[in-house]
């Protein structure tokens, strides 16, 4: 089987120890993230992990099956890149000098798509928002300028379909009491 | 008369007033049932400590010589009994030595508790004294762990660790609880777990899984079961033995199943994997459909999966979804207790002889029987076999004892040859495969089941590794019959240093101390074995003793275990030689 690009979407009740349990699940297996993050959900406390990795099929259902079967979470899901939206943030800061010094590389700011966050004498701060592909577009036409610092965000995405979240929590919340 | 409310008030009131952390623990443990723990005391969870000692009329402890002592006992506790086993330390070293038994309970699904002692929460993070993570280390050895900090905490969460512990499949919980945790104050009210949103312990089973099932099962011409622990832990020995007796399907085991289904049924055709019969191993390439019940198919079961039974369809009765199609891909996965699937699937299931098809366990029994039984029970060699002591064991139990047996040859030879008519009778380390498990595993097992014999089989490495228990043993005067299979090896290691690297035994061969004394020192009467016409007369004296006995039997040193399916190979081409 062919390894593919997966976002796995993990939703949990709020606990302080769940991000060690599900990233020993791909440390055990030898297994790269791409990315995790973590955020507030649709859901009051509820927690939503976003994971990327790229893995073949069946090795992301079994993952999928191992984070689920941990106790303080609720579901978790795998998406294939079609099943979702996502987007990924960079922050790029660049001398304020190459402005003046470098006129192309205005150009090169205003066809990105990029939002100028700060500016001061010494630097600016570019964000740029995207898939990975742009985002690394530009990171590769401002680097040969000379980047002072560069991060990239992990990815964060939603599905097209819906979760049905809310339903499985009152249905547990119906079943348990 | 007191009105129903009344008497509802009146407990009510009972139970809210202001304890401390530490008696609220204790309060937990009462109320979940427990009257049985295992522990050992330290600085960080004094506090409890105390609180045992005014307790001690409710709450019996027992002080283990190790923490990892207590671990075991936790679980062999569990094991006989069915209950949740309860273990005790202090933080720091204490919580570092429970690691092996709780990762053991995690990978035989053991029910158990682990309470450790912490830090003040104002020093956490600040490398106090005797301070260690536990959380972070016992994360991916448990099924749940949770730290405390705040003494109002402690009911809610010590709740929710037996409901853990308990149900569905069943493991490890460890609760880590600061020490100014202990000693705050709190109202007291306990009310039992009933559910956790974000978990469901038993999946839904769905209908059609089962009608699946049937229509396979129905029209299979070879079928075989292979059942492991979640018949026991499911408690589904009655409706296992039901439908293996209804269908006339012949029923394998793995080492953890063992003791579900009697060992004398005429359709128990023997144990499946590594140091399996030689029947079910062979057959499992040659079935039509493999009903795999309430197990894992682990590695040493399964062999080299590229070839494992891939001639045949799969059913697999499974608890944990996490578990179906993770090493073999099942046809129809049914979900649920076993006890309830089976009992489902029991009424449409035909009924069956499959003269021809039981006749191939019994032709591969008889070449199994010639090549390596008929030597292993009654050896023509001088040495003792480890076999001919199991056999001895079979005489004088009848086949009731629970057998508790440690790690190697020695627990190949008693789970092979172990005769058992009742459920939850072999207590072993099978997933982790833990030497210095048996010793305190035994202490617990015989807690456990009072009522029941108790016999430890161990090689003379692995009850090295926990020796100490002895100690505990003379303190409880607990009377478990301790056999120590002494090949001065660590044969298991030696048997494959034999047969793969050329019989180069790198530190296998052990100098060993003279058990018999070792064992007089705490007081436990004990006898050493090394002929044969002695040997009967010996066990036949250890199974009398009412009071906990030692006898070590010097076995032939350099005896091999087979059959035996090399690692990587596949399970038909398992060796009897
Ligand atoms: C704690 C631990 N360390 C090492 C091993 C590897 N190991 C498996 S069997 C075995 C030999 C056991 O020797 P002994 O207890 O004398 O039993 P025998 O095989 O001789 O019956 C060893 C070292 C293990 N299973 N557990
Ligand atoms: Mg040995």
């Amino acid at each position: 089987m062919e390894k593919e690009n997966f976002t796995i979407s993990v939703y949990t009740e709020n606990n302080i120890g769940l991000l060690n349990r599900i990233s020993a699940i791909f440390l055990k297996r030898h297994i790269n993230l791409d990315s995790m993050t973590a955020s507030q959900s649709e859901i009051k406390d509820v927690f939503r992990f976003t994971i990327a990795v790229k893995v073949t099929e069946e090795q992301v259902k079994k993952i999928v099956g191992q984070i689920e079967k941990q106790i303080e979470v609720i579901r978790a899901f795998y998406h294939k890149e079609e099943d979702i939206i996502y987007q990924e943030t960079a922050l790029f800061k660049v001398a304020s000098k190459l402005l003046f010094e470098e006129r192309q590389i205005q150009n090169v700011i205003k066809n990105s798509n990029a939002n100028i966050v700060t500016v001061t004498p010494e630097f600016f701060v570019l964000e740029k928002t995207g898939r990975r592909r742009e985002v690394d577009a530009l990171y590769h036409k401002l680097e040969p300028y000379g980047l002072m610092q560069f991060t990239r965000s992990g990815r964060i995405a939603v599905t097209k379909d819906k979760m049905h979240i809310s339903t499985i929590l009152e249905k547990f919340a119906t079943e348990t009491v | 008369m007191e009105t129903q409310t009344q008497t509802e008030k009146k407990e009510t009131k009972a139970v809210m007033t202001k304890i401390t952390g530490a008696e609220a623990v204790i309060r937990c443990l009462l109320a979940e049932g427990v009257d049985l723990v295992y522990g050992y005391p330290g600085g960080a969870i004094m506090p409890v400590y105390d609180e045992l000692y005014k307790f001690r009329d409710q709450l019996h402890h027992v002080l283990t010589r190790h923490e990892q002592g207590a671990t075991h006992a936790a679980q062999g506790y569990a094991r006989t009994s069915g209950k949740v086993g309860v273990a005790i330390a202090t933080s720091g070293p204490g919580a570092t030595n429970f690691v092996t038994g709780i990762a053991d309970a995690q990978i035989d699904s053991t029910p158990m508790v682990c309470i450790t002692g912490q830090v003040g929460s104002h020093l956490l993070g600040s490398d106090a004294f005797q301070e260690t993570d536990i959380i972070g280390i016992s994360t991916p050895i448990t099924k749940w762990n949770h730290q405390v900090t705040k003494a109002e905490d402690i009911p809610t969460i010590l709740a929710k660790a037996f409901y853990i512990a308990r149900s569905g499949r069943p493991g490890p919980v460890l609760i880590d609880i600061t020490k100014d945790a202990q000693f705050g104050e709190l109202d007291f009210k306990y009310s039992k777990c009933k559910g956790i949103r974000s978990y469901v312990p038993v999946p839904e089973t769905d209908p059609k899984s089962l009608e699946e099932a049937v229509v396979l099962i129905n029209k299979a011409k070879k079928p075989m079961i292979v059942f492991g622990q979640g018949v026991i832990l499911g408690e589904a020995e009655e409706e296992l033995k039901r439908f293996v007796e209804k269908s006339g399907i012949p029923a394998a085991w793995t080492i953890l199943g063992l003791s579900a289904l009697p060992t004398s049924h005429p359709l128990n055709v023997g144990m499946v994997g590594m140091h399996g019969n030689y029947g079910p191993n062979k057959l499992t390439n040659e079935c039509d459909l493999l009903l795999a019940v309430g197990m894992r198919f682990d590695d040493r079961v399964t062999g080299n999966l590229q070839t494992y039974a891939k001639q045949a369809k799969i059913i697999h009765f499974e608890i944990d979804p996490a578990e179906v199609n993770k090493n073999v891909k099942a046809d129809v996965a049914v979900m649920g207790n076993v006890k309830n699937t089976l009992n489902q699937i029991l009424p449409l299931v035909k009924s069956d002889a499959y003269e021809a098809w039981v006749q191939e366990f019994k032709d591969h029994d008889a070449i199994e029987f010639d090549k390596v039984i008929k030597e292993e029970l009654h050896p023509i060699k001088e040495g003792l076999s480890m076999g001919e002591v199991l056999r001895g064991i079979n005489e004088e139990t009848k086949g009731d004892a629970v057998i508790v047996s440690d790690v190697g040859q020695h627990q190949m030879i008693a789970c092979r040859y172990a005769e058992f008519n009742k459920s939850k009778s072999n207590v072993t380390s099978g997933g982790l495969g833990t030497m210095g498990f048996a010793l305190p595993a035994a202490i617990g097992a015989k807690m456990g089941a009072p009522e029941r014999e108790v016999v430890a089989i161990i090689g003379d490495g692995g009850y090295q590794m926990t020796i100490q228990e002895l100690g505990t043993i003379f303190q409880t005067r607990v009377p478990v019959k301790i056999v120590v299979l002494n090949n001065d090896f660590l044969g298991m290691v030696r048997q494959w240093q034999q047969l793969f690297f050329d019989k180069r035994y790198a530190s296998t061969e052990m100098v060993n101390p003279d058990f018999v004394t070792i064992a007089k020192g705490y007081h436990i009467q004990a006898k050493r074995v090394a002929k044969r016409e002695d040997l009967q007369e010996a066990i036949a004296e250890m199974i009398a003793s009412k009071e906990p006995y030692f006898l070590e039997v010097c076995v032939e040193k350099e005896n091999n275990v087979f059959p035996m399916i090399p690692t990587g190979a596949s399970v038909s081409d398992i060796r009897l030689e």
